[in-house]
């Protein structure tokens, strides 16, 4: 027998459940969120996940195909590359590097980019615009130019790569948190707030970011589409990653080589780096989406 | 009898920017003072610009005079411009009750922060005085768990006096507070208030331009022209008979 509801559902909803509830309706979003989860699950356990080592090599199986083609072997599912290493391997351990890194990068820039901007903007006069303007001189170099910049300046290096992109992020996410600081300082509710009794650290921390998490939510997913584009073009460059590593990019321009002999060992990379931003970008423009719907309303 | 509420000589002036360097001091309150009584009610009227809603912001501790003071049974609050921050017996209630409610957070919540910053009682009773307090502005005691985006317009307006009346204030500034309802609402919220000020002796500070409401419920009224006391009396005797030009101006329309 069916059921029929016999209370009335709890209609109290949070404005974070009301704010899943209207993200949950754009389809692509979604998916874009299930493909971010699994990439994020797969940056987190690829060496655990991987069927061989990142370095192991099968001189018996160079250049295989992928197991679909009729060369193809299912012991290696995407196939080799020329030392005999096994591409779904290399790309899962990959993740770890281009998404997780990325991740990492992103991070970093949103909680050091919420501390100066908060400060920013609850400070007033010199103080805070010396705190806004602090790193703006790197605004006016691209993000990958300045990357270029630092890494002639510290070496090439992964780790390099990362604080290059970390500086040139933070501008921008100053900028925008200080932003919503001082919008938000300007609103009735935290004149009451104040009123109530309440200190500077209860008005940053229960007047405001129950407000905004949001915004930083958003922008964190534009910073960390930024990142992966700059962590995998560096290491195409080669002045990021260095060839061992199994950084997309680095592997991309490895396998360049091989691109009409085993045109695989180049697409896939390069499939993955594109569904990386691609989800990135589809979970940020459904949640900006979802923002507007509620200024709307 | 000691004044519930007393005034003295209240000034406050704007640094207005009048050219590159310049800057040109504008007064917005001159020497503004008036005392009102124990569960009396004191209306403010005047034309836009007047200074009304700045008067309600000092008296509110939202922002700061001058010079002058602000006297509450006797004690000193304000003196000329340095605030007691730790009195909380003057509320006040915006125009915009909804603007004035944090989106993020329950109405329990909103009420509970209240508490623990003004006051050192425990949880429980904590509970027990937001379920006192909302029932005591005739809200149900489930409504602590809404979100302001759930209220209605008149039940802002109740939430927002429950924010108030929950740390026991002695005078309750409202800046327009019934203006933006509608007819029926306004009824019940001015019943309402009037109910309260039976119950606990409030004195309340009016900022409106209402003028049936003000001879309705206030015993007193300040008629304000930019920044200055044109009159100031009893509501029914500068009702009766206006004795400056603008009062009797703002009375004909």
């Amino acid at each position: 027998m069916a059921k029929f509801k016999v209370f009335s559902e709890e209609s109290n909803k949070s404005p974070l459940a009301r704010f899943w509830r209207k993200f949950k309706n754009n389809h692509p979003a979604l998916v874009g969120l299930w493909v971010f989860i699994a990439f994020a699950l797969l940056a987190a356990s690829a060496p655990f996940l991987a069927p061989y080592g990142v370095n192991q090599q099968h001189s018996d199986a160079l250049l295989i195909p992928p197991s679909w083609h009729e060369m193809g072997d299912v012991r290696f599912i995407l196939g080799t590359d020329d030392l005999g290493r096994d591409v779904l391997s290399r790309l899962m351990n990959g993740a770890t590097y281009t998404f997780g890194l990325s991740v990492v990068a992103a991070l970093l820039t949103t909680i050091i980019g919420v501390l100066v901007g908060t400060f920013a903007g609850i400070s007033r006069g010199i103080r805070s615009s010396f705190l806004n303007h602090l790193l703006d001189i790197t605004l006016s170099i691209p993000s990958l130019l300045l990357a270029i910049i630092i890494i002639a300046v510290l070496g090439p290096g992964l780790m390099n790569t990362v604080w290059a992109i970390i500086l040139a992020l933070l501008p921008q996410f100053i900028h925008s948190i200080r932003n919503l600081i001082v919008e938000e300082l300007s609103k009735d509710y935290i004149t009451a707030f104040k009123l109530d009794g309440a200190s500077n650290w209860h008005i940053i921390s229960r007047g405001i970011f129950p407000n905004i998490y949001e915004h930083i939510v958003v922008i964190f997913t534009m910073a960390l589409s930024t990142a992966i584009l700059d962590i995998s073009a560096l290491g195409f460059l080669k002045l990021g990653a260095q060839p061992p590593t199994t950084e997309w990019g680095a592997i991309l321009a490895e396998n360049l080589g091989l691109i009409y002999l085993a045109p695989w060992t180049v697409a896939l990379p390069g499939v993955l780096l594109f569904l990386a931003v691609l989800s990135t970008n589809l979970v940020g423009d459904g949640l900006r989406q979802v923002l507007k719907e509620r200024k709307a309303d | 009898m000691q004044p519930t509420l007393k005034v003295q000589a209240l000034s406050k002036t704007f640094d207005v920017r009048a050219g590159l360097f310049k800057r040109k001091k504008f007064e917005v309150l001159k020497n503004i003072s008036f005392c009102i009584g124990k569960g009396e009610t004191i209306a403010v009227i005047g034309e836009t610009g007047s200074g009304k809603s700045t008067l309600a912001k000092l008296l509110a501790g939202a922002d700061n005079a001058n010079s002058g003071q602000i006297l509450l049974e006797g004690n000193i609050i304000e003196d000329n411009g340095i605030r007691d921050n730790q009195c909380r017996h003057i509320r006040m209630i915006f125009q915009d009750s909804g603007a004035s409610l944090n989106p993020g957070l329950t109405i329990g919540d909103m009420l509970d922060d209240c508490l623990q910053y003004n006051t050192d009682f425990d949880e429980e009773e904590r509970a027990e005085k937001i379920n006192l307090t909302l029932s005591k502005v005739g809200l149900l005691v489930d409504h602590q768990h809404y979100y302001p985006h759930m209220f209605s317009v008149g039940q802002l307006q109740r939430v927002a006096f429950a924010r108030a009346l929950i740390l026991d204030p002695k005078v309750m500034v409202l800046d327009e507070a019934v203006s933006s309802l509608d007819p029926s609402i306004r009824a019940q919220i001015v019943n309402l208030l009037l109910k309260l000020q039976r119950e606990t002796g409030l004195t309340y500070v009016m900022i409106t331009h209402h003028l049936s409401l003000v001879r309705h419920i206030s015993d007193q009224v300040i008629v304000l022209d930019k920044g200055e006391v044109v009159e100031y009396g009893l509501t029914e005797s500068v009702f009766n008979n206006p004795q400056s030009k603008i009062t009797q101006r703002l009375l004909s329309c």
